[in-house]
C-alpha cells in the first residue's frame, strides 16, 4: 500500500480529478485478477487450505444503504484521503495525525451503531 | 615482469560487475514506487490468501471490532459480538502497520509523490504547497498541522464519514470495490458508484469552499 502510492493523499486527490491512471490501475488490475480468482474458487469448488468449502456470502439485497452509505464513504474518503486499509499503513509510516482520523473513523463506525435503525438501509 | 591479464580473468570481472550492476539495478526499484501492475495483483493475491485461509477481505470491519474493544457492546446490539472472531482481521491491520513501517523507512529514499503537473497546480492554489514534493500534504499530515484548528476539524471530519460510510454502506474500499464486485454483486457496484459521487463531490464542490 505504502510503496504503491495507493496511501498518499495525493493520489486519491489526483484519481476524483481523473488526471492519473495510477489508481485505476491498481484497483482495476487488483479487480480483474479478483474476479478470476472468486469466479474460479466458485465455478471449480476450489477448497480453502484446511480444505474447508469457500463460502461466499452475498452481500443483502438494498439500494439506498449503498448508495447514501457510499456517498459518505466517499467524501470522507477523498477529504481525508485515505481509506480503512491505508490509514493503518500510514500510521506505521509514522504520520501521527492519520491517528485523529482513525479515532474519528472508529467515533463515525460507532455513530452508525447507534443510529442504525433510524435510517433507511 | 608485466604480467597481462588473461582473457578469462578479464571475462570474470567483467561478468561480476555486470552481476552487481544488475543487483544494483533491480534493488533500485524496490526503492522507486511501485507502479500500478504490481501493487493491483498483490492486492488481489491478499483477496485470494485470505479466501483461501476461509476469511474474506474487508478492512472496514475492523473500525467495528475496534469499538467493541473499546466496551461499545454496552450500547447496542450492533457491537455486541466475540471480538475474538475476528481476531485475524486485526492481525491483517498489524501487518498495514508493519507494511507501512518497513515500506517507510527501509524500501524508500525519497516519498515524494510525482503527480500529474496539472494537478499540482491545482492543489498549490488551493494553498497545498507540498504537492509534488511529499508523500502526504504537510499542510494536513505534519505532526506540526495537529496546531491547526481548521485542520484538526477536517481530518476528524474526514474520519467520522469514512467510519460512518463504510458501516452504513457495509464495506469500503477492500469490503466492495474489490471482494464485492469479484462477486459480482450489484450491492457493491452501487455502493463504489456511492464513492464516487462522493468523492466526487468533496474534490470538485467542495474542496473549493474548503481551501
Amino acid at each position: 500500500m505504502f510503496k504503491s502510492e495507493a496511501a498518499s493523499w495525493f493520489r486519491i486527490y489526483e484519481m476524483f480529478k481523473f488526471e492519473s491512471f495510477h489508481m485505476y490501475g491498481i484497483i482495476g488490475s487488483a479487480l480483474v485478477l479478483g474476479i478470476l480468482v472468486t469466479q474460479s474458487i466458485k465455478r471449480f469448488d476450489i477448497k480453502s487450505f484446511y480444505g474447508e468449502k469457500i463460502v461466499f456470502t452475498p452481500k443483502a439485497k438494498s439500494f439506498s444503504r449503498y448508495l447514501i452509505g457510499g456517498i459518505v464513504f466517499g467524501l470522507g474518503w477523498a477529504l481525508a484521503g485515505a481509506c480503512p486499509g491505508p490509514m493503518f499503513t500510514l500510521v506505521g509510516a509514522g504520520y501521527v495525525p492519520i491517528l485523529v482520523v482513525i479515532a474519528a473513523a472508529i467515533v463515525g463506525t460507532f455513530a452508525y451503531g447507534i443510529v442504525k435503525d433510524k435510517i433507511p438501509h | 615482469m608485466d604480467c597481462p591479464k588473461s582473457d578469462a580473468q578479464l571475462l570474470r570481472k567483467g561478468r561480476r560487475k555486470f552481476f552487481q550492476l544488475q543487483k544494483q539495478k533491480s534493488m533500485n526499484l524496490i526503492y522507486e514506487p511501485w507502479p500500478w501492475y504490481i501493487a493491483g495483483p498483490m492486492i488481489a493475491l491478499i483477496l485470494f490468501l485470505l479466501l483461501m485461509v476461509g476469511k474474506n477481505f474487508g478492512m472496514s470491519s475492523n473500525l467495528r471490532t475496534l469499538c467493541t474493544l473499546c466496551g461499545a457492546g454496552k450500547t447496542t446490539d450492533f457491537f455486541k459480538f466475540d471480538w475474538k472472531s475476528q481476531k485475524w482481521n486485526l492481525i491483517v491491520v498489524l501487518g498495514a502497520i508493519i507494511g507501512g513501517y518497513i515500506g517507510a523507512h527501509f524500501l524508500s529514499n525519497t516519498t515524494a509523490v510525482v503527480l500529474n503537473p496539472e494537478t499540482i497546480s491545482d492543489l498549490k492554489t488551493f494553498g497545498f504547497e507540498s504537492a509534488g514534493t511529499a508523500y502526504l500534504p504537510t499542510e494536513m499530515f505534519a505532526t506540526t498541522a495537529l496546531g491547526s484548528l481548521k485542520n484538526l476539524v477536517l481530518l476528524v471530519l474526514g474520519g467520522l464519514f469514512v467510519g460512518f460510510g463504510a458501516r452504513y454502506a457495509g464495506g469500503c474500499t477492500s469490503g466492495h470495490a474489490i471482494s464485492g464486485l469479484s462477486n459480482l454483486q450489484l450491492p457493491s457496484l452501487i455502493a463504489v458508484i456511492g464513492f464516487f459521487i462522493g468523492g466526487l463531490t468533496m474534490i470538485h464542490l467542495i474542496f473549493p469552499i474548503l481551501f
